[in-house]
């Protein structure tokens, strides 16, 4: 798994709630049996037109988000299906962090195993993000996972909690399976017990 | 082992707790618990990077005795005509994706030992029916899958949810998976529904007033009369949305109800194994005075048909009702997010949705694809015909569900009735597989989900029961089902 320590980057706004996985990679580029192609359909059905080009009105597709690896989404975003498909096409894309007021959770799980770090807010930071990335979409915000701080370009800096096992993971870019393997004799001694 | 220590306690427990206490297989100090996964379901669509990710580290399925596959999401749903009998070619119209996920769901499979009920397979299905038609779904276990609809088999008193491929993974590899506590969610309906109300509006009901986001963090427990009245297969399909609350997993507890389905199942204990497995689930259902995180009690008998008018499945309304006006909404990003929703939809603020045409209606899904649903249709549209602007199609949830219609003469209700009989699969419920509705058409479906696009790009989704959809398949608009 990408370790994550600090980010820095601009932010991309979607203030929209209850963003599902199907509006993140639509279940037409589920057919695949590997994880690459999948940033380029990110969001597809809101990033292209009809006939396959980029629609000026997304928020993707204008100039001062190019590149930028924070998402700024709304309420229970990655809520419906279980796909990982949907956070491998965000970072697939580039994205490293989501900032909301609550994930779904299957979504937070997933994209935790890919060093996507989702960030809770409450609602009154939430509307103060969105006014500052309104009125400085150029400037940089920095996510710091050991200190569990953002800071914002006005100088502010807020902090956020995260599952203190799966920060771990994520500061040492390692994955949960080989914890459980650690335990195996424990499993082995479990299966015993019971049959 | 933990889980015994509190076994023995006297602390009054839930169904939940119950079931999660003995599954912990370690739980160390700060990190989320190790456990056991008791049956493991797999699919063609999120599975094959798990597989790889097996071969990468050199690690094999550590219980394919717990593991069973079947092929639901991508499979075409048409057939060819059959010539001089034989097995229909269940490929026919598959595009090259769908035939290479397939083709390696069955390579996977038999490369690494696991029961695959496949293309030709009279138990192939959406994995959601038949898990419970075999018997592999029982009360006390812990079940996963790599979808967000195994929710559904908390029905039976199992602690089931939706993972992600790396967990799918993990559970491959170690039959366990690392998982925090969540809370718990008690949801009681008292009372008895109203003739024409069924297990479908009853969820409907439950999600327009708790949300999308309403259970998130938390696993369901449902109970109550009208509950505890429900047959399996209504249970099921309570149980089958909870993910669309946003829950981690619904639960009923078992009972008479649930062991009559089990009985003989293949996969259920027999003989004396049976009598054993009988008393151990009797100790399963919540103890009187258990606490809940959250609780929340609903009077069923005021629950009318319900309706869906947006792209989430928490935008529902009694089916009498109107859509709702964004211009009354004071929090800026719900306002413009139920803007966006009517956009997608084309309605209007304060629309009846009595009367809305349809263009196509599809019963059928891990919801609603199951033997009851398929009568209850049937019994409306017996002796009439599908409008004949609307295009109906009725895909089974599974081959058992398929062939016992089919012998029960369903299928040739719905043929007369002028609807297309399939062969069974996911279908239109998510669009992957040839079935999907043409940009701008409105289509009601007893699906689960009405996200944007959801039923292709473009389509536009009413969510309801399948008494409402035959209802509207005759009239060729949204239709109460009580006035047929």
């Amino acid at each position: 798994m990408p370790q994550f320590t600090t980010l820095t980057s601009r932010v991309v706004p979607l203030p929209v709630n209850n963003v599902d996985t199907d509006q993140i990679i639509p279940a037409r580029f589920l057919k695949v049996t590997d994880k690459n192609g999948l940033g380029q359909n990110l969001f597809a059905d809101w990033r292209y037109l009809p006939d396959g080009s980029p629609n000026p009105d997304f928020v993707l597709n204008q100039p001062q988000y190019q590149g930028a690896q924070i998402l700024l989404a709304g309420d229970n975003f990655g809520c419906g299906s279980s796909r990982e498909h949907a956070p491998w096409a965000l970072t697939a894309y580039g994205f490293r962090a989501v900032i909301s007021t609550s994930f779904a959770d299957i979504f937070r799980n997933n994209s935790l195993k890919n060093g996507l770090l989702p960030i809770v807010v409450d609602e009154k930071c939430h509307a103060t993000l969105l006014d500052i990335v309104a009125e400085m979409p150029h400037r940089e915000w920095t996510v710091d996972l050991a200190e569990q701080t953002v800071t914002l370009p006005t100088g502010d800096r807020f902090s956020f909690e995260v599952d203190p096992f799966a920060r771990t993971c994520l500061l040492q870019g390692v994955d949960e399976l080989g914890y459980i393997l650690s335990f195996a004799e424990n499993i082995a001694a479990y299966e015993a017990a019971r049959s | 082992m933990s889980g015994l220590a509190s076994e023995q306690s006297r602390q009054p427990r839930s169904l939940f707790e119950k079931i999660w206490d003995r599954h912990v297989v370690v739980q160390e100090p700060g990190a989320p618990a190790i456990l056991y996964i008791d049956r493991h379901l797999v699919h063609e669509v999120t599975s094959p990077q798990a597989f790889s990710g097996l071969r990468a580290r050199g690690l094999k399925v550590r219980r394919p005795d717990l593991t069973t596959a079947t092929v639901d999401h991508g499979i075409p749903t048409r057939v060819p005509p059959l010539v001089n009998g034989g097995r229909p070619d269940r490929l026919a119209f598959a595009d090259e994706l769908c035939r290479k996920q397939i083709a390696q769901l069955e390579a996977n499979c038999q490369e690494f030992g696991i029961p695959l009920y496949g293309l030709d397979s009279p138990q192939q299905g959406i994995v959601h029916v038949i898990g419970p038609e075999l018997g592999l779904t029982q009360p006390g276990l812990t079940i996963v899958c790599g979808d967000s609809h195994t929710s559904t088999h908390g029905a039976f008193g199992a602690l089931a949810f939706g993972i992600g491929t790396s967990e799918v993974e993990h559970v491959l590899a170690t039959q366990c998976l690392l998982q925090r506590r969540p809370k718990t969610f008690e949801i009681r309906l008292e009372g008895r529904l109203q003739p024409g109300v069924t297990a479908k509006d009853i969820i409907l009901a439950i999600i327009a007033r708790i949300g999308v986001g309403g259970g998130t963090g938390h696993v369901i427990e449902y109970a109550g009369e009208a509950i505890r009245s429900l047959d399996m297969e209504g249970r099921m399909t309570v149980c089958n949305m909870s993910i669309e609350a946003g829950a981690r997993a619904g639960m009923i507890a078992p009972d008479d109800t649930t062991y009559q389905f089990l009985a003989g199942r293949p996969f259920a204990p027999q003989g004396e194994a049976w009598d054993r497995a009988l008393a151990y689930w009797r100790t399963l259902p919540t103890d009187e005075g258990a606490a809940f995180d959250r609780t929340l009690t609903l009077d069923a008998s005021q629950i009318e048909p319900m309706i869906t008018y947006g792209t989430t499945p928490g935008m529902g309304t009694p089916i009498t009702g109107i859509v709702p006006d964004p211009t009354t909404i004071a929090d800026p990003v719900q306002r413009s997010t139920l803007e966006k929703a009517l956009t997608y939809m084309d309605l209007r603020p304060g629309q009846k949705l009595l009367g809305q045409p349809v263009n196509v209606v599809f019963i059928g899904s891990c919801t609603n694809g199951r033997l009851v649903d398929l009568r209850a249709a049937a019994s409306l549209l017996k002796g009439r015909k599908v409008a004949p602007s609307t295009r109906l199609i009725v895909v089974p949830g599974s081959q058992a569900v398929k062939s016992q219609a089919e012998a029960e003469g369903l299928d040739r209700i719905f043929k007369e009735a002028g609807a297309e009989w399939r062969e069974p699969g996911c279908s239109l419920c998510i669009a992957m597989n040839g079935d999907q509705l043409e940009p701008g058409q409105y289509a009601i479906s007893t699906s689960n989900r009405n996200f944007e696009g959801r039923q292709g790009k473009g389509g536009r989704t009413f969510l309801a029961s399948p008494l409402t959809a035959a209802a509207t398949a005759i009239a060729g608009y949204i239709n109460d089902p009580r006035r047929v």
